[in-house]
């Protein structure tokens, strides 16, 4: 099977580092899922030790089934994408996966200044539903086995979630043959 | 590894128990394209995510009118808590008695180990095999194959 990251990274997604970066690490990721949460600091730490060698792009993945707040955190940070506010907002819901009810979510626009009488209705009418479908639909047909699921310019990682080994394969990603 | 029965025969018809009180017999599943995934155990760390994955998809998977079916060798009771814990919408399918036939049928199992492969089939509205994977039992397969094979039948 391809597990090929479909589409490619575009001007529609998140992402943090330059375009031009010799590396970029897609996650699929579900705001409610431990593992997820986990991965959190480690994509920090990795972009810390790459700099500006590393471009990164996060696409969501809720598996609503298991994490009941998962989709609705997921419209929550591309609510906030909206207002350009996506990445503080990306890091709240990942610090805070404890407390991802409705009416904490809308607290958290606000405390990035988004206003609340936008942020709840946005929400209730799911007005960013579709946007959070098409990155699960594409994670589908990546070959997103779990979450979190990570490409390196656009092959899926199947290694271990641990600093040292996404490092490894980072930095080899970025090292010409 | 096992052999899979070959992509363009047709499926081995079969009948499980899908609950403690009724049967699924594949032959009633003409018309629309059917999903097997043969995994090896209920409650498997693997197989959750492998099951739970296909559950989310089943949105996608539907857009083609495709029907999924789990199918391993633990029992309908185990099977009902499984699918109870995990709220699984799609039925799971006890190969329990005699155990793994059908896996057998479908070279899907694995006598060393007493349990069904990790493998998918798809098959078309007439009931032909139109695409196989065999995963190794440790690796989740994800959902990309199948969607690949359901667009092929388009």
């Amino acid at each position: 099977m391809s597990a090929r990251l479909t589409p490619p990274v575009s001007a529609r997604d998140h992402a943090q580092g330059p375009a031009d970066a010799p590396v970029t690490l897609v996650e699929y990721g579900d705001y409610e899922c431990p593992h997820c949460g986990r991965a959190h600091p480690i994509v920090k730490a990795l972009q810390r030790s790459m700099g500006n060698d590393l471009r990164f792009v996060f696409r969501n993945f809720p598996l609503a089934k298991s994490h009941p707040h998962a989709e609705h955190a997921a419209e929550m940070a591309e609510a906030a994408g909206h207002q350009g506010k996506f990445w503080p907002m990306h890091d709240l819901l990942f610090e805070h996966q404890d407390a991802l009810e409705d009416e904490d979510l809308i607290g958290y626009a606000a405390s990035l200044g988004i206003d609340p009488a936008w942020a709840a209705p946005a929400l209730a009418q799911g007005l960013f539903r579709e946007r959070v479908h098409e990155d699960f639909a594409s994670g589908v047909k990546s070959g997103v086995n779990g979450t979190p699921t990570f490409f390196i310019n656009g092959v899926r990682y199947d290694g271990l979630l641990h600093p040292t080994s996404l490092l490894e394969a980072l930095v080899s990603a970025a090292t010409p043959e | 590894m096992s052999q899979l029965v070959e992509v363009g025969t047709k499926a081995p018809d079969f009948t499980l128990p899908r609950s403690p009180d009724a049967k699924q017999r594949l032959a009633d599943s003409r018309g629309h394209p059917v999903i097997l995934a043969f995994y090896p155990a209920d409650w498997s760390p693997v197989c959750g995510d492998e099951l739970a994955l296909f559950n989310e998809c089943l949105p996608e998977f539907q857009r083609y009118g495709a029907e999924l079916l789990g199918i391993s060798v633990d029992g309908v009771w185990c099977h009902k808590a499984y699918r109870d814990a995990r709220h699984f919408d799609f039925h799971l399918l006890a190969d329990f008695e005699p155990k793994g036939a059908v896996s057998r049928a479908y070279g899907a199992y694995r006598a060393q180990d007493g349990f069904s492969e990790r493998a998918l089939f798809v098959l078309d509205g007439a009931g032909v095999i139109r695409w196989s994977y065999l995963s190794p039992v440790s690796v989740n397969p994800g959902a990309d194959g199948i969607l690949a094979a359901l667009e092929g039948l388009k």
